[in-house]
């Protein structure tokens, strides 16, 4: 048994008298697309800010390959290995798609600190991120401002971001929100064939994407996981119900 | 050093903190409601003490010219927020910075056009002139003793405005969700030329007040108002607690390092040199002291916590 | 973008012919406007880097404007007094070679920028324009208090400092020296705004969440931006001093930092030329309606608030219209 690529124990988060996150453990293996679900409010965007660095838990420990990442920066754990996507598009606006990329090449690649040669002319870098562009399908869409992209392109832009990195493991908050039928049967076909290079740890609401994508299932409500399986066992489990839809029998 | 002279400088220092506390409190609600960085506050200080002079030259009347200064400084901050400021609420910092930037060129300049650069002078009235005896004997003048006090009545008048007034609650409310009280009804811009017109008035009493003291003269509102951006920056943006607590801890530091400083120098260095250099080390002093405290609170003493 | 660099081919192409022009029609008095256009460009430039590029509102640059300046005087003034710098712990002597000048003024500059960078990244938005604008208000009233130098009087530099192979009190020759450092900054500028450092430095000011999770330091790109743009200004002050053999507290001064923001907004930050059309334009406008009127602030300050509000792209934007940030 390989060990989990990522994994968080008895993650524990309080904001005042709020139990955010309670006594939370996940785990995510290679090759699988382990997706965490939950009602609004449930507390998945507080879990992804402690496993991604942005808050640190009151308690419990964040791994990463084993070692214990809990008190580390979101910065050092990007370097280990973390590609995040965000919810809310965290992108340079005002720079174009490409622009956007190269940002994840010189990132991958750690040279920030290249001062007087021009990023225009480094091929490896623009392999890099031309490749990831090429893989979400933005490769026409290079030159466009991202500010001017639509939502969707927005998206794809971010999963581009986080391929050039090629990262042990992907942690995606809600990459189908906002997007049309359309555009989620594209990105779900994608991130099936993404499985096999780093597993994903996927946030979602898109229960069609859920049920397609995912190898475990876990259920975040009011920061407690109710239950994890696979997608049958989900779905027939009656606590799950009830969680959604409410006891009525 | 008699123990005379060191409360007298104390009290100067309170006196000094006290005015800087009447600038200091119109910038942290401007900025605290606003979220408005006002480089302007200095040119509002700026008209009420000219105000103050030109209706005291006028009519003999220094209540007149204490009323005028807060008229005409809340009448200019107010058309100055709805010609010019009112664009600048959703714009970044640096544009709220250049912007009135240009409003303090703009002011100066327009100022010196019309009154000259020779200083204008403002007379302390007969009835507040002189010196008190404090107890233990010591002689303090009336009119610095009245200015420490007409300080902590606003200060309290600002305190039950903010925490018993319909205002206030709008205030607060302001400054913890804007978009939200806009939701619930409140009239936003109409607030929003209150606060500023009450930031400006306060400006423009403090303006004449000191100008009684000091000269009335174009530029003398921005070295005051970056000293009160020193303040609200150790005090926290949006606290006027902080403000209040900020401005004492800046004019005390000022008052007590510009007098002893110097002594300290005239150990060692000849007269002259040893004021220059000590009064200028005494203003640095203060930054010292700002940046000290940005280290170890990055938001302030009473900021909200980033 | 061809507009962009046509405009920017064109403000250089001016800045160097007006003083040609002016050579051969006698008017030194011109040639100075122009080196003083030039220098005030490069303190632009320097501010940019960190302004435009980097995202920080610095209200206090004036710190390495007079730091470059006071450098500058300082050695001048030993060298014209015969005295040294220092004498323990070990001997230094003044100078007035330009270039060893130059070297100084960079590094202590860059030496300033590095600790005020220190402290003053920790905060950030208002807070740190405020820490900045104090950090320069310290240095004011430090050269206030120095006395050694001038104090609040300044120092008075008799001739200007010597450059090898030039006799630089020709103001044609001074000319050509500013204009040569504008323009090799101007290159080098441009080089680091398309090189992996600039990208990542843009997206920083843009996303700087966006750039942890690539797994760079926005703190450090920020700090690197923050004393190269520190050092171009320090040398901009060094020449400054040394174009009026004068160097006094007013290069610290609060106004200062305000005035080199303007050469940088009046032109369109983070535009490569955009600081050289702001300090000229800002040149033209002193030389042309402080003739006129003695209030020519005014004007000014309705010139800065009309482009604040309605031309944020500065004049460049408004010509060259909406830049891609960069080809």
């Amino acid at each position: 048994m390989t060990d989990p690529i990522l994994a968080t124990h008895n993650l524990q988060k309080s904001f005042g008298a709020l139990k955010a996150t309670d006594n939370v453990s996940i785990d995510l293996y290679p090759g699988e697309i382990h997706a965490v679900i939950g009602p609004n409010g449930a507390g998945k965007s507080t879990l992804i800010a402690q496993i991604c660095g942005e808050l640190k838990p009151d308690a419990g420990r964040v791994e990463l390959l084993g070692q214990d990442f809990t008190q580390t920066s979101t910065l050092t754990r990007a370097k280990a290995g973390i590609a995040r996507t965000f919810q809310i598009s965290a992108l340079a606006m005002e720079d174009t798609v490409l622009q956007n990329v190269l940002l994840g090449a010189v990132g991958a690649v750690g040279s920030p600190w290249r001062f007087l040669r021009p990023v225009f002319a480094d091929k490896a870098l623009h392999s890099r991120a031309n490749d990831a562009l090429q893989r979400v399908g933005l490769k026409d869409d290079a030159a466009r401002r991202t500010s001017d992209l639509s939502h969707g392109q927005r998206r794809q832009l971010e999963v581009a971001v986080a391929l050039t990195l090629e990262p042990k493991a992907f942690v995606m908050d809600e990459p189908m929100a906002g997007l049309g039928a359309e555009g989620s049967k594209t990105l779900t076909s994608f991130l099936d064939g993404l499985r096999d290079e780093a597993p994903i740890l996927l946030v979602e609401h898109d229960m069609d994407a859920v049920f397609a994508l995912a190898d475990r299932i876990s259920v975040l409500v009011y920061g407690q996981i109710i239950e994890t399986g696979t997608v049958d066992q989900i779905r027939s489990s009656k606590a799950v119900r009830e969680a959604y839809l409410g006891s009525d029998t | 050093m008699s123990t005379i002279l060191i409360i007298e400088q104390i009290l100067n220092g309170l006196q000094s903190g006290i005015m800087l506390f009447l600038m200091a409190a119109g910038l942290t609600l401007i900025f605290g409601v606003m979220g408005l960085i006002n480089l302007a506050h200095g040119s509002l200080y700026m008209i009420g003490a000219f105000a103050a002079a030109s209706v005291a030259g006028l009519t003999g009347s220094f209540a007149l010219a204490l009323i005028a200064a807060m008229a005409a400084a809340a009448l200019a901050g107010a058309l100055v927020e709805m010609l010019v400021i009112r664009r600048l609420y959703a714009t970044d910092h640096l544009d709220q910075v250049l912007a009135t930037f240009a409003l303090i060129l703009i002011f100066s300049e327009s100022t010196r056009w019309a009154f000259g650069s020779f200083p204008l002078f403002l007379d302390i009235p007969n009835y507040l002139s002189g010196p008190v005896t404090l107890p233990g004997g010591i002689q303090y003048p009336l009119y610095r003793l009245v200015l420490i006090c007409v300080g902590l009545l606003v200060a309290i008048g600002l305190g039950l405005l903010i925490t018993r007034t319909r205002i206030g609650i709008q205030i607060r409310a302001g400054e913890n969700d804007r978009e939200m009280i806009a939701a619930l009804g409140v009239d936003i811009s109409k607030l929003y030329t209150l606060v500023f017109a009450l930031g400006a008035a306060l400006a423009g009493l403090a303006g004449a007040l000191v100008g009684a003291i000091q000269s009335v003269q174009v530029g003398m509102g921005e070295p005051v108002l970056i000293l009160a951006f020193v303040v609200i920056v150790i005090g926290g943006i949006g606290s006027i607690k902080g403000a209040l607590i900020g401005s004492l801890l800046v004019g005390l530091t000022d008052t007590l390092g510009g007098v002893f400083l110097p002594q300290l120098f005239k150990l060692f260095m000849e007269p002259s040199a040893a004021q220059t250099s000590g009064s200028a080390l005494a203003s640095m002093a203060i930054y010292v002291l700002m940046g000290a405290i940005l280290i170890w609170r990055p938001t302030g003493l009473f900021g909200a916590r980033a | 973008m061809m507009r962009e660099r046509y405009l920017n081919g064109l403000v250089l192409l001016l800045l160097f012919t007006v003083p040609l022009w002016a050579l051969i029609n006698d008017q030194p008095f011109t040639i100075t406007l122009a080196t003083r256009a030039a220098i005030f460009a490069l303190a632009a430039v320097g501010l940019n880097i960190a302004l435009g590029l980097g995202g920080l509102v610095s209200l206090g640059h004036a710190a390495f404007f007079g730091i470059g300046g006071y450098a500058m005087g300082i050695l001048a003034y030993h060298a014209q007094t015969y005295t040294p710098v220092m004498e323990v712990p070990f001997v230094i002597d003044g100078t007035k070679s330009m270039p060893v000048i130059w070297l100084v003024a960079m590094v202590t500059s860059g030496l300033a920028a590095l600790l005020i960078g220190l402290l003053s990244l920790r905060t950030t938005g208002v807070y740190f324009i405020m820490i900045t604008l104090a950090f320069g208000q310290m240095f004011y009233f430090f050269s206030i208090s120095w006395i050694a130098y001038g104090g609040e009087d300044g120092l008075s530099i008799y001739i200007r400092n010597d450059f090898p192979g030039l006799n630089t009190l020709v103001p044609i020759n001074f000319f050509a020296i500013c204009f040569t450092i504008l323009c090799l900054v101007l290159l080098i500028n441009g080089l680091v705004a398309r090189s992996p450092f600039g990208l990542a430095l843009n997206a920083a000011r843009q996303a700087p969440q966006r750039v942890q999770t690539v797994g760079l330091d926005p703190q450090r790109l920020k700090l690197a931006a923050f004393v190269l743009s520190g050092v171009i200004t320090g040398l901009a002050g060094a020449l400054f001093a040394d174009l009026n053999r004068f160097v006094s507290p007013t290069m610290f001064s609060w106004q200062t930092s305000g005035e080199i923001m303007i050469f940088v907004i009046l032109g369109g930050t983070a535009r490569l030329c955009g600081p050289v059309v702001g300090a000229v334009v800002f040149v033209m406008l002193e030389h042309a309606l402080g003739g006129l009127s003695e209030y020519w602030h005014i004007y000014l300050g309705a010139l800065l608030l009309l482009v604040v509000l309605f031309a944020r792209g500065g004049l460049v934007g408004l010509i060259a219209g909406r830049g891609v940030a960069h080809d």
